[in-house]
């Protein structure tokens, strides 16, 4: 009897590896408590931090009186989007501190596979941290973001795959430039944020910055989560843009990963990586 | 005659200017194990790792169970395994939990019943559940081989399998590797320094010196060919470029 089964290609087998690699975080994440609190720790702090901000700020401006939970709404968010690019690039890198490239590349794992796994991860790894701060908020600031219901949804799938996008990139760019390109996973997210409206509208931006801000998904994500907030309205047209800008930064994403995997293979990068 | 397993077509690779691998071509037979010989920076593990696909040859073609392995490698990738003491299993993760990762990468049925085989098969089952970053070299050397043999592959490429072990358990898995060959009729191609192991494995030696091939033949050729009473000599002559036929004049010099 075969020990392997025939079917190496198609989509059952496919998902069996990505399964495998996922299982392997799995097995890392859950073999440390330290690792679980870790992920949510960075995101309730920052809640907390937002949280008491804007308790402050209730009783002194008048736009946040009007919606008092658009601070901590944005912070989540954001959280979404830094803890989504992250969860791709760190599990990556984990595969590089252990030198590990080697032997997953000589299996039948395909490089698209290993990226569908790290953007598995990377959803698990952002529900535990900012889920975690979220509800954490409920108790000690009487503030659910939950409360936003369906359109919750759709701004932390946005979020997440532009996060997913960058993720990929910074993956691919560690691989080609080695571990020493590594601080860049930490702070590639944050030229973004000033150009995403996170905490303010994007009206305040000067004119030809918002013309890059229309560019990016979150832009179009935190000025939907504002409509929300302060007129209860969900803009669907501010959801179509940030679906369809991600639909090409995912694509970019994928491309620039496979680009940066095919240059690791001329360079003998593949075995010659980790700490 | 059954077509060779691998066979290497003019392949060089170089990394901006220097080169690595300069022109070489050979082929592997089926069911034999053939050595891959050479000084340091000889080409061995560059060589090794075009074949694998890990890196991308400058020039020239692999074909691998006569399939073109720059083109098709994922139709070869299932039936081949690898094992090197340079490229590690993650540390965190038991013995067990790396095992079962790569069992499923490789699409393996029976997860469990392979795992408790090599366990016994490679004397690993003992630590199973211990982290892989904790074991010695040479426990880990055998668990990156009980990787290697998951699949129980047709074609497997080591890079120096008995690296870091102690003499006792090199002679047990030289002999595991003789008896897993004789049972499963798989092909090995292995780089070593050590050449007491090249003579006991292997029926077919490839020469390496800077790049390229520079002789071949079984062990018991290149003994005669230079004169010598064992491969380490051997070695040393072809990595110091001591010419042939001055090998043998002195040894003609010798005689009288």
């Amino acid at each position: 009897m075969s020990l392997m089964a025939h079917d190496h290609t198609g989509f059952i087998p496919s998902l069996r590896r990505i399964y495998a690699l996922v299982l392997r975080h799995t097995y890392l994440l859950r073999s440390s408590g330290p690792r679980i609190l870790e992920l949510m720790y960075w995101p309730t702090v920052q809640m907390i931090l937002w949280g008491f901000i804007t308790m402050f700020l209730i009783n002194h401006s008048s736009w946040i009186a009007q919606a008092s939970g658009v601070l901590l709404s944005a912070v989540l968010l954001w959280d979404v989007l830094f803890r989504g690019q992250l969860g791709v690039s760190l599990v990556f890198m984990e595969e590089m501190w252990s030198r590990n490239l080697g032997h997953l590349f000589v299996s039948p794992l395909r490089p698209f596979e290993l990226g569908c796994a790290l953007l598995t991860m990377s959803l698990i790894r952002t529900l535990i941290g900012v889920g975690g701060a979220a509800l954490i908020a409920i108790p000690l600031f009487h503030f659910s973001i939950f409360d936003l219901g369906l359109p919750l949804l759709a701004f932390f799938v946005n979020l997440l795959v532009m996060g997913w996008s960058i993720g990929l990139l910074v993956s691919g760019v560690v691989l080609r430039y080695g571990l020493g390109a590594e601080s860049f996973a930490w702070i590639a997210i944050f030229a973004v944020q000033p150009i995403s409206g996170v905490y303010y509208p994007i009206a305040t931006l000067p004119e030809w910055l918002q013309y890059i801000a229309a560019i990016l998904p979150s832009s179009h994500v935190f000025e939907g989560m504002r409509a929300v907030l302060f007129d209860h309205v969900f803009r669907g047209d501010l959801l179509l843009h940030a679906a369809l800008l991600n639909v090409v930064f995912l694509t970019a994403g994928f491309l620039s990963f496979l680009r940066f995997f095919k240059i690791a293979r001329v360079r003998g990068q593949l075995l010659h990586v980790g700490e | 005659m059954s077509p060779p397993v691998v066979s290497v077509s003019c392949v060089s690779k170089h990394f901006d200017s220097v080169m690595a691998v300069d022109d070489i071509s050979f082929d592997v037979r089926s069911q034999s194990t053939t050595a891959l010989l050479g000084g340091n920076g000889a080409g061995k593990t560059t060589t090794l790792s075009m074949l694998l696909g890990l890196l991308l040859p400058t020039s020239g073609s692999i074909s691998i169970f006569d399939t073109d392995m720059l083109r098709d490698r994922y139709r070869v990738l299932p039936r081949v395994n690898f094992s090197s003491p340079y490229v590690d299993l993650p540390r965190r993760l038991t013995v067990r939990e790396n095992l079962t990762v790569y069992a499923r990468l490789y699409g393996i049925i029976d997860i469990a019943g392979r795992l408790k085989a090599l366990g016994e098969d490679l004397q690993i089952g003992r630590f199973f559940n211990r982290p892989y970053g904790q074991l010695s070299a040479g426990e880990k050397t055998r668990v990156v081989l009980a990787k290697a043999l998951l699949n129980e592959p047709e074609l497997m490429l080591l890079d120096e399998p008995t690296a870091s072990l102690d003499p006792d358990t090199a002679d047990y898995v030289r002999g595991m590797l003789e008896a897993y060959r004789k049972r499963t009729g798989t092909t090995i191609l292995l780089a070593s320094h050590n050449m007491s192991e090249v003579e006991r494995l292997c029926d077919d030696v490839i020469m390496l010196r800077t790049g390229k091939v520079v002789d071949r033949g079984t062990p018991a050729q290149l003994l005669t060919r230079y004169g010598r009473q064992n491969m380490e000599e051997v070695f040393i002559d072809i990595a110091r470029e001591r010419k042939l036929d001055r090998v043998l004049g002195d040894q003609q010099v010798v005689k009288k």
